[in-house]
């Protein structure tokens, strides 16, 4: 639960990135994502990478962390990238156990990684480094539902909890000598550990609306607002605007991978 | 009914929606400046009757009046959820915000003030418990005692007129529980108190009753 946790520390970097307003480093980091998301060319995709990679080195230069996040997402896409060139028809590069790989696949392939990689790393560079009430404030202050931002905080708090009471109640299990074997008696004591758990956390959301309640809560969370941008604030997004449009020409100018 | 009653309760019934009957008739009342200690066997009903006065649960049928204002429907008890403070059994329950002083603030930012003086009564109140350079840490990482006196924190900041307190000394070792003995008595606030701790209650309570059967017997 590292991750969680370092999420609700309130950030302490000076970055120059960190002074920058929440609303418009989420609002960036869209921005990025979604013209990232329809290129067709290598080009501003690697400049996109390169360039998330330098910011990341400013704004959070926990590198082993960051590469482990990285890595942890390629992992999931690893299989389909290797799938790919064998799965899309075209021109033969090769042939391995009588599967043809197609050129066509392979920059596909490329192109996937290229894309999830400046996506996760643009992410990391400008949203990473912001705590979970910052983080909420943004997405009110950008008009994101204040029950989905609600809902947002609310996990974070409780997934520990969550966590924890699972590893109390199988900590008892194994207490009673029970050990995880392929059997009716195992995935019935499963089913139980799980259902017990959804008992429990109902229970508790329960209990917690009251202590909230107890606490004149009526159904409305309060952040606070945020600070009036500044300068610096409109001189990152004409930057960002700049860099994007950038993008878009190197896009325009360089022909297409597929 | 004596004007210096805070709460009065008059033959108060209440079953469980599994339909066992736990609170049969009872009377009470809490004058001010008392700290009365609520005792009784496990699952008598003694967490409900605290639950009841806070209308988080509907008793069928009886009387409760708080601070001189009767209390039956949702709007009515929602007036005087700020004036009383409950401090719940489990404060992992309390306590849902990320940081110990968003939490703080909770209360106070709902009761209708600015972030800012929100902020400061939180810092003061935890100044007050002994809690300074707490505001930032993470609530689900404190220590049980930390959390049961962050919880009171979170209930004090309201500044409540009533506390109720459901098993307070909990899970507690003998320094946090000195300590929280120490807070209590230092408060103004009128209390109702659960507990099966004797010893904690015979240096905190000025009176006490027992729940037993239902209903309220002297002690």
């Amino acid at each position: 639960m590292i991750g969680a946790t370092t999420v609700l520390m309130p950030s302490r970097s000076n970055s120059v990135l960190s002074r920058i307003d929440p609303r418009f480093r989420i609002l960036a980091a869209l921005t990025l994502i979604i013209t990232a998301v329809s290129f067709s060319s290598w080009q501003p995709l690697a400049m996109l990478v390169l360039t998330a990679v330098i910011f990341t080195g400013f704004a959070k230069p926990d590198w082993p962390r960051t590469l482990k996040m990285v890595l942890a997402m390629d992992g999931f896409i690893l299989v389909m990238l290797l799938m790919l060139p064998f799965t899309v028809p075209g021109q033969v590069m090769f042939t391995f156990w009588g599967f043809d790989a197609s050129y066509q696949g392979l920059f596909q392939a490329v192109l996937i990684a290229l894309k999830a990689n400046a996506a996760i790393l643009v992410l990391i560079a400008l949203v990473g480094g912001m705590d979970a009430i910052l983080l909420g404030r943004g997405l009110q202050g950008i008009y994101v539902p204040a029950k989905l931002v609600t809902l947002f905080m609310f996990t974070i708090r409780y997934i520990d909890l969550l966590r924890r009471e699972y590893l109390r109640l199988r900590v008892a299990m194994r207490a009673r000598a029970f050990v995880a074997r392929n059997n009716r008696h195992s995935w019935r004591s499963f089913g139980y550990l799980l259902g017990m758990l959804l008992v429990r956390s109902h229970d508790r959301s329960e209990r917690i609306l009251w202590a909230m309640k107890c606490r004149a809560y009526h159904g409305h969370m309060h952040f606070g607002s945020l600070p009036r941008f500044s300068p610096q604030d409109y001189l990152f997004a004409s930057a960002l605007i700049l860099f994007t449009a950038a993008l878009i020409g190197l896009e325009v100018a360089c022909p297409p991978l597929i | 009914m004596s004007a210096a009653d805070l709460i009065t309760v008059k033959n108060l019934h209440f079953t469980f929606p599994t339909g066992r009957k736990v609170l049969n008739g009872v009377d009470l009342y809490l004058r001010s400046g008392e700290r009365l200690a609520l005792m009784g066997a496990n699952g008598a009903g003694k967490s409900s009757l605290l639950h009841c006065l806070m209308g988080l649960v509907t008793a069928e049928n009886g009387e409760i009046a708080i601070l001189g204002s009767r209390c039956e429907t949702e709007s009515e008890f929602r007036a005087i959820r700020g004036r009383v403070g409950l401090l719940f059994q489990d404060s992992d329950d309390q306590l849902f915000c990320p940081t110990v002083l968003e939490d703080v603030m909770f209360g106070p930012l709902n009761l209708g003030q600015s972030r800012d003086d929100a902020r400061k009564v939180a810092l003061k109140t935890l100044s007050d418990l002994g809690l300074d350079g707490f505001e930032n840490r993470i609530t689900y990482q404190l220590s049980g005692g930390e959390k049961r006196l962050v919880a009171l924190a979170t209930v004090l900041s309201m500044s409540p007129e009533i506390l109720l307190l459901d098993e307070p000394t909990n899970g507690l070792d003998a320094d946090v529980e000195k300590r929280l003995i120490e807070i209590l008595r230092s408060l103004p606030q009128a209390m109702l108190i659960i507990s099966h701790d004797r010893q904690f209650l015979e240096q905190v309570a000025t009176r006490s009753v027992r729940l037993q059967d239902g209903i309220i017997s002297q002690a």
